[in-house]
């Protein structure tokens, strides 16, 4: 049983569409979305991996590096920007995310 | 063979945990089953060759990022079944669109033609794992070659831990502060006060209330 690179890719390609699935299933939950993003992130990396490991090409992995770099650097700022507005409205609905009025 | 059946089952639970995560009602199952989704994927991450990847997603995800989604979710005091409303009312478009994706998807990867060239002409090679380990490897390139981008990883999460911290920094006057200047001017005429207590009358609490507001 030789696992080819298409396996991965299938398995990243599944990943990611949950992930997109998820921020259409729970659209007024700030957290599960943001959780989603994470989930579309890990399966980018996976297909950078799998990549680099098959071509044998380094760069793959440095990428990913900086993905994930890229991926905590989001979820603070995004987790801070949460905690403001649940302390300004109560609440973490999307829907009441329209002061805007954009 | 044995890294087959371990690929099948390190994918079998990171699939199975991320259709947990997005369909779980309470946000704590969906962290949990998240950080079993990033343990999975390190598994993949060391059966692709990559082991310091793999232990940087245990210590930055396990580690960091999901400590943080757990902090922020026990910490916020949200009613999430409100949230969870209008969890099948999405579910169809939801449904069509992720198919239309996942279909695309596998329709791109089952056209992908692996070239054989491609592994003689890699531009960074991955050097033979007998002789230059995967985590020296990574450090002779990123503190080598790449050292700009790892400078400008450096770069953008100091701007992501300023912004975090200047974003949530509460400045209201209930956060109690030390004030040096106001302590050092305290002179004995408004530190002390002399009160005269009647006799047969205790001191109230309600002059000690009175004192500490004036203070």
């Amino acid at each position: 049983m030789q696992i080819e690179l298409g396996h991965y890719l299938i398995l990243a390609g599944t990943l990611f569409t949950i992930g997109i699935f998820g921020i259409f299933l729970n659209r007024k939950n700030v957290i599960i979305i943001l959780m989603s993003v994470e989930l579309m992130l890990l399966a980018v990396n996976i297909n950078f991996v799998a990549f680099s490991a098959y071509s044998n090409d380094m760069f793959g992995q440095i990428f990913t590096l900086f993905i994930l770099t890229v991926a905590a650097a989001e979820a603070a700022i995004g987790l801070a920007i949460l905690v403001v507005f649940f302390r300004a409205k109560g609440s973490i609905n999307v829907e009441d995310i329209n002061s805007m009025k954009g | 063979m044995i890294a087959g059946i371990f690929f099948y089952i390190f994918a079998i639970f990171l699939i199975a945990s991320a259709i947990m995560v997005i369909s779980s009602r309470n946000p704590v199952y969906a962290v949990f089953f998240l950080i079993l989704g990033f343990f999975n994927a390190t598994g993949l991450f060391i059966l692709l060759g990559a082991e310091f990847l793999a232990m940087l997603l245990l210590m930055v995800y396990v580690g960091a990022v999901m400590v943080l989604f757990l902090f922020v979710v026990m910490m916020i005091d949200i009613d999430f079944k409100e949230l969870s409303k209008g969890f099948l009312q999405y579910a169809p478009v939801g449904t069509l669109i992720g198919v239309i994706i996942l279909a695309e998807i596998i329709m791109v990867v089952g056209g992908f033609v692996y070239d054989a060239e491609m592994i003689s002409n890699a531009p960074v090679p991955i050097p033979d794992v007998a002789t230059v380990s995967n985590l020296e490897a990574f450090g002779l390139l990123l503190y080598g070659d790449y050292v700009f981008f790892i400078e400008m990883a450096g770069i953008i999460l100091l701007i992501a831990l300023i912004g975090a911290v200047v974003l949530t920094l509460k400045n209201s006057s209930k956060a109690l502060r030390q004030d040096i200047a106001t302590q050092v001017a305290r002179t004995p005429e408004t530190a002390i006060e002399m009160v005269s207590v009647k006799s047969g009358q205790a001191f109230s609490t309600k002059d000690t209330i009175k004192m500490n507001k004036r203070r």
